[in-house]
């Protein structure tokens, strides 16, 4: 029985071991992507603004190895500058969201009463709405621009976080030690600091790690809609929205990018999945 | 019943921000029918649309007329909104089920077999699927598989035109990525519900898996389905609108990307509040189903 339970406990700080390797593989490869994505002018050998005629729809080879577009642009170089359009958008977007979200989720459970009430009321409405729809309409309203598309998924993705946060404080407001803290006189602004938010946060993370990815995608959709960026500058939706009508010669225009966003948001889906585990592991074993 | 006053919220935050758009309406208007723009003719069009009134005078006219069913007239066809839009919401409400209806016929059985396998090669291989699904963007999946079997098989057509076989591959696209989530969500269902003690006990009593899978575990998954199915369903007819504009289905989607590069604020002003008042509705019929299927909701 007891030898029993000791492997048991072996095999789980063995995958638990495994699961922080497989974090730090992740986590190593986006960072050097990052890296990539910033340093690409020193990277790619070819300009990816050059306009060549003599060179267009070029199938891949060693001078561009993701092939040319239709105006003789090295599809490989314009990925890679475009790396840094779409990913740091999107974190940035990730990071406003959470913090704006868990933010007016916490003070909105915390306070609870009419002001609670009438967050929640907004919240609702919000996600009495397919999202995209609003982001469509949204960036369509304000106008194309990589600002307004991010302004625009924002708009529709702090509701998320707002729940959640608010969820996970209701929770935590009724613990011993918040009752024993206020007891002992401190203020809200002290108990949310120190009490609530370093309880919740990590789950926080994980929410939002896990929408790493799916940000990505919307913004890239609002990109292929022609709702981004303006048209010279490389991001990756954009550039399968120019290479869309010439699939049928040129298929590598829209593969290029499109296995690159694909490989990235597979990678940040990884690191959040993986995340979430370590974490479900601890509180397991907290509980135990 | 929390309905009206959500549609309100929608309405008036449409008006506001159709508003705050920057762009005169009237000069819009007049631009977008390609007449000839003079200060004179936007002031009188300004007079004729209301244009002048006070902010709130403006939103109460247009939501009387909202109430009255009439929407407006779109700037660039000069249609009415409300006829444009019941002209090609059927194509969008078609696509919609008809990929509701793949997602559920794939993701059931493949949710139930995943979790019956669990952490066998089945499961792995299941889970695999659907996490690239879940990774692969909507409009890259359309390219793709209208690169493989319109273009390079030759087995689909590109356009909608051709009757019955166009809706295949938007219907398909849609379904991959709804599914990819349908099936992690069934998996994770199902192996709590195996987990409850009732099918212990069933276990014990000699009842065979089909049957506890079958009769049993599907009817108490029900529920879960039937709530991912309502939320999923609002932002699919939403996620329409890019596979629309790829496939060049003349459902609402398209309708309104089209409206939305031409500035055309009517157009996109009734999709807004028609794709609320679709949403709000589906919700309603989920919430009553509820009660037909769970007898607890039931006694309340």
């Amino acid at each position: 029985m007891l030898e029993k339970r000791v492997t048991k406990h072996k095999t789980k700080y063995k995958r638990q071991n495994r699961d922080k390797l497989f974090l730090m593989l992740i986590v190593m490869i986006l960072v050097m992507i990052g890296v990539i994505s910033l340093m690409a002018p020193y990277i790619a050998w070819n300009d990816p603004y050059n306009i060549d005629l003599t060179n267009i729809l070029q199938s891949p080879s060693k001078v561009f190895p993701f092939g040319t577009d239709a105006l003789g642009r090295c599809v490989f170089s314009r990925v890679l500058y475009g790396a840094k359009n779409t990913i740091f958008s999107a974190l940035i977007v990730v990071a406003i969201t959470f913090t704006l979200g868990s933010l007016i989720g916490i003070v909105s459970g915390y306070v609870g009463g009419t002001l609670d009430h009438v967050v929640m009321r907004i919240v609702d409405i919000f996600l009495a709405f397919p999202g995209m729809v609003l982001a469509i309409a949204v960036a369509g309203i304000l106008g194309g621009g990589l600002m307004n598309a991010m302004l625009a998924i924002i708009a529709i993705g702090w509701t998320k976080y707002t729940r959640i946060a608010r969820s996970y404080v209701l929770e935590i407001k009724e613990e011993t030690f918040i009752q024993a803290a206020r007891l002992s006189g401190k203020g809200s602004f002290y108990i949310i600091m120190r009490h609530i938010i370093p309880n919740m946060l990590g789950y926080m993370i994980v929410t939002a790690s896990l929408d790493i990815g799916t940000t990505m995608i919307e913004m890239s959709s609002l990109a292929f809609l022609g709702l981004s960026s303006p048209l010279p500058s490389p991001e990756w939706g954009a550039m399968m929205s120019e290479g869309k009508s010439m699939i049928q010669f040129a298929p590598w225009v829209i593969l290029g990018p499109g296995v690159a966003l694909v490989v990235v948001v597979i990678l940040f889906n990884l690191l959040g999945d993986t995340i979430r585990d370590l974490l479900d592991e601890k509180q397991k074993r907290r509980a135990v | 019943m929390s309905i009206i006053p959500v549609l309100l919220v929608i309405s008036f935050l449409t008006f506001t921000f159709m508003r705050l758009a920057g762009g005169d309406p009237a000069e819009i208007k007049l631009t977008a029918q390609g007449t000839v723009v003079t200060s004179e003719l936007i002031e009188t069009v300004r007079d004729e649309m209301g244009l002048n009134d006070p902010f709130i005078k403006q939103y109460m006219d247009w939501l009387m007329d909202v109430l009255h069913g009439d929407l407006g007239v779109s700037y660039t066809t000069g249609i009415e909104v409300t006829a444009e839009l019941k002209q090609h919401l059927p194509y969008t409400l078609m696509l919609t089920i008809s990929s509701m209806l793949l997602t559920l016929i794939v993701s059931i059985p493949l949710g139930i077999l995943a979790a019956v396998k669990r952490n066998k090669w089945e499961d792995h291989l299941i889970r695999g699927c659907s996490f690239m699904g879940n990774a692969i963007p909507g409009f890259f999946l359309a390219l793709i598989l209208l690169l493989i079997f319109s273009l390079k098989l030759k087995l689909l057509p590109i356009l909608s035109e051709s009757g019955i076989k166009s809706i295949i591959l938007p219907t398909l696209t849609l379904s991959i990525a709804m599914s990819s989530k349908y099936i992690r969500q069934i998996r994770a269902v199902v192996i709590e519900e195996l987990e409850k003690d009732y099918v212990k006990g069933l276990r014990a009593r000699g009842v065979s898996e089909k049957v506890i899978l079958y009769k049993n575990v599907l009817k108490n998954i029900m529920m879960t389905l039937m709530t991912i199915t309502g939320l999923s369903i609002g932002s699919l007819i939403g996620g329409t609108a890019i596979v629309e504009s790829i496939f060049v289905w003349p459902g609402i989607g398209k309708l309104v990307l089209t409206a939305i590069s031409n500035r055309d604020y009517p157009v996109i002003q009734g999709y807004v509040l028609w794709m609320g008042c679709i949403f709000v509705v589906i919700n309603l019929i989920v919430d009553l189903l509820y009660r037909v299927f769970d007898p607890r909701v039931r006694a309340q």
